[in-house]
Formats: C-alpha cells, sequence, structure tokens
C-alpha cells in the first residue's frame, strides 16, 4: 500500500511541499490528492522534474496523483 | 521550453500592454501597479484623502472579471475559504504598507526596473531577501491550514463588486473622488484600462503567474516556471520602454519613486516575505479572487484597507522620500511577519501530533 497524502484546500506552495516531504520519507513513490488544477500541475512539474512516473485519475472534485520511481 | 512557452509569451504581453498604458495616459512605469490601483481605488470611494492618488482604476476591475470569466469558462472557479482569514487580511495590510514604503508592488518594481529605475533594482534585492526569509518558514512547516468549500455565492460577490465599482466609475456619482492633479489623474481612457485588466486577468489565470511565486519556487523547487514569466515581463516592458523613448538609467529623477535604498529595500523585504506567508503576490491575490478563492477577496480587502492607513496614517512614501511613521510602522510589519512565520510553524511550535504535513489518508 501506497502512501498517500491529501493537498486539498492547501494554498501555494504547499501541495508541493509536502509532496517534496513525503517523498524523502517515501522515495519508492506516493499517492497524492489535490483538489484544484493548479496544485496538480505543480505537482505534476515536481514530480516529472524528480525522475517519478505520474498517473494522474479525477475522482469527483479531487485528482488522484499517483507517483512511481 | 515548451512547457514555459505559455508564461513567457504572457509575461511578454504583459510587459507590451503595460508600457502601452503609460502610452495612453498611466503615470510613468506604472502600466501595472496592484498596489498603487488598490491604493487608488481606495481613494477613489474615500477610504483617504490624498488628493493626488484618487481614481477607481479599471485594470484592478478588468484583472478580476477576467480571471473569474476564464475561470467560469474552463471549469476552475471554486469557491473556497476558511484558511487563516484574519491573518491574511492583517497580511494584506502589511504588504500594502511595505509596497507603498518603496512606492510599488512587485508588477510595478519589474516595471521600473524595465525603465531604468535603478532604485527598483534595490527593492529587488529586497525583495529577493524577504522572499527568503519567507522559504525559510516554509521549510520548517508554516501554513495557514485548509480552506474548505463554501457556497457558490460566497464567491460569485467578489466579481458582483467589481462590476458595482464600474458601474460607480461610469455614473461617477458626486461621492467619488477623482484626483485633478498627480498619479491618480494620470489614467489611460477607461475603456482601455479595462481591456487590458481583462486580457491580463485571463492570462494570469490562464498560466498562474505570480511575481513572488518565481524566486520562491526557484529558491524551493529549482523550478524556472514563474520566474520565467517574471522574466519576460522585464524582457518585453524593457524592449517596449526603448522604443517608446521611456527608458532612463540612473537613480535620480525617477518617475514617483525615491532615493532611500535601505528603505527601498526594506519596504520591498516586507513585500516579499509577506507574500510568501500568503501564497501569491498581490496580482496573484486578485486573480485568485476572481477564482472564487475568498481567502484572497479578504486580502484584498487588506490590501485596500492597508492603503487607507497607509495614507491616513502618513505612512506611505513619496517622491520627497520615505516618512518617520512609515519608518516605525515598517518595523511593526516586520515584528508581525516574524511571530505569525514563527507561531504558524509547525516544525518550530509543536501542536501535538497534529502536524498537517504528516497527517496520512489512511
Amino acid at each position: 500500500m501506497m502512501k498517500k497524502i491529501d493537498t486539498s484546500g492547501m494554498s501555494c506552495p504547499q501541495p508541493v511541499l509536502m509532496t517534496k516531504k513525503s517523498l524523502e520519507e517515501n522515495p519508492e513513490g506516493l499517492d497524492i490528492i489535490v483538489d484544484n488544477n493548479t496544485a496538480r500541475g505543480n505537482v505534476e512539474r515536481f514530480l516529472k522534474n524528480a525522475g517519478y512516473r505520474v498517473a494522474i485519475s479525477e475522482q469527483g472534485d479531487t485528482f488522484l496523483i499517483e507517483a512511481r520511481k | 521550453m515548451n512547457d514555459k512557452k505559455g508564461i513567457i509569451i504572457a509575461g511578454g504581453a504583459v510587459g507590451i500592454i503595460a508600457v502601452l498604458l503609460v502610452y495612453f495616459g498611466n503615470p510613468a512605469n506604472m502600466g501595472f501597479c496592484i498596489a498603487c490601483f488598490i491604493r487608488d481605488i481606495a481613494g477613489g470611494i474615500g477610504m483617504h484623502r490624498a488628493e493626488v492618488v484618487q481614481y477607481i482604476r479599471p485594470e484592478v476591475i478588468g484583472l478580476v472579471l477576467g480571471a473569474f470569466l476564464l475561470s467560469l469558462k474552463n471549469k476552475e472557479f471554486q469557491t473556497k475559504g476558511g484558511s487563516s482569514p484574519f491573518t491574511r487580511f492583517v497580511l494584506g495590510i502589511v504588504v500594502m504598507i511595505g509596497a507603498l514604503i518603496f512606492l510599488g508592488c512587485p508588477l510595478r518594481m519589474v516595471l521600473r526596473i524595465a525603465g531604468g529605475d535603478l532604485n527598483a533594482l534595490v527593492g529587488l534585492a529586497g525583495f529577493v531577501a524577504g522572499i527568503y526569509v519567507g522559504v525559510i518558514f516554509l521549510n520548517k512547516g508554516f501554513n495557514l491550514k485548509r480552506s474548505y468549500n463554501i457556497t457558490k455565492i460566497e464567491g460569485y460577490i467578489f466579481p458582483v463588486v467589481n462590476v458595482g465599482a464600474l458601474v460607480l466609475l461610469l455614473l461617477a456619482p458626486a461621492f467619488i473622488f477623482f484626483s485633478e492633479k498627480g498619479p491618480g489623474s494620470m489614467h489611460a481612457p477607461l475603456w482601455m484600462s479595462l481591456a487590458a485588466g481583462l486580457i491580463v486577468g485571463a492570462l494570469a489565470q490562464k498560466t498562474r503567474m505570480c511575481t513572488v511565486g518565481g524566486t520562491r519556487d526557484m529558491i524551493l523547487f529549482k523550478d524556472m516556471y514563474l520566474l520565467s514569466g517574471f522574466i519576460a515581463i522585464i524582457v518585453f516592458s524593457f524592449i517596449g520602454n526603448l522604443a517608446f523613448g521611456y527608458f532612463k538609467l540612473g537613480f535620480a529623477d525617477q518617475p514617483i519613486a525615491h532615493t532611500d535604498g535601505l528603505w527601498n529595500f526594506l519596504g520591498m523585504a516586507i513585500v516579499g516575505w509577506g507574500s510568501v506567508l500568503l501564497g501569491g503576490c498581490p496580482l496573484r491575490q486578485l486573480i485568485l479572487s476572481g477564482e472564487g478563492n475568498t481567502d484572497s477577496v479578504i486580502t484584498v480587502m487588506g490590501l485596500l484597507v492597508g492603503a487607507a492607513i497607509a495614507h491616513n496614517f502618513g505612512l506611505a512614501s513619496s517622491a520627497a522620500g520615505v516618512t518617520a511613521n512609515g519608518k516605525v510602522a515598517a518595523l511593526i510589519c516586520f515584528v508581525f511577519l516574524g511571530l505569525i512565520s514563527y507561531l504558524n510553524s509547525e516544525d518550530l511550535v509543536k501542536k501535538g501530533s497534529q502536524s498537517l504535513s504528516k497527517v496520512n489518508v489512511e
């Protein structure tokens, strides 16, 4: 089971910061919930720059971002 | 490079539109200045009586409505609120005081640099220093907690208020103030300013342009995205200024600026630090307020009240220089920023195991 973090409602740049911190503890991968397009784009860009494969799925009002090494 | 194309084009457009607004009547190096324009609006609706800076700036209305309309179209309009609203309100006041000590928001700082005003380079140094301090606290767990989804109506009110402001501008009833001299009297034709605001509002909504975010993301994540937009504004408004013959290099006699380096530095340091805590520069706050983010609406209200305070209490600088009251206010702002930063940093102030950054969903 991948570790999952929820960044809903956090303002910039918290979603990326939370992702970065969690990845330091779980470098193999992470599931991230974001609730807006800005955070989705920022987190996705950060993950790709950090060398992760990224899959995004829409779940109602939120997005699930799955990052894998 | 490809992912940055959009924001570089947007930044270029902002730079050129800013120079055109000056050509058509806006004050020099002030095609856009979110702080100055909100200050003028505060004057226009009588919240302060500084006679030279009173006008309901259509650019601001356009920015909000441009972001509002595009976010509706893109289905990105989301009504949210509840993330430490009063902290954000006071931070808005603080950022405005810093900006009016320097004489410009980060966007005008950029336009001043592109016009050859070297005082703005000193401001930039302060701005970066302020952002750096803010980032230190971000790394120590600073955050203003989550916002929540709230009723759509709440998010529609601010765009409607802006339509109301436009109506006031058009009807010009006796209780609205318009400067007869000074910067407030200098403005491009109403419809041109409004159109400029609408275009830039839409571009900024689309690209998430943020003057503070550029330096912040570079320090935090080595991410150049937002910084590319920031640089594009400088480059294109510089080219525009050269083309129109507005470029004038030097410290002395720059338009609506003073030469007190220390306070230019400190004023912008307040703006940089405060904006990092808020999650975005004054421009970004306006855009977010159009997208339904009521925490940003509260921040903009803080900017508005901050402008009134700055002029009523004699804190705002002028071409003559910084005021004694302004210096005292700046020191109070730094103390406030320090306390807010420290007290909201989870790694510095342990609050049991409730640390947000460590909460797992499952």
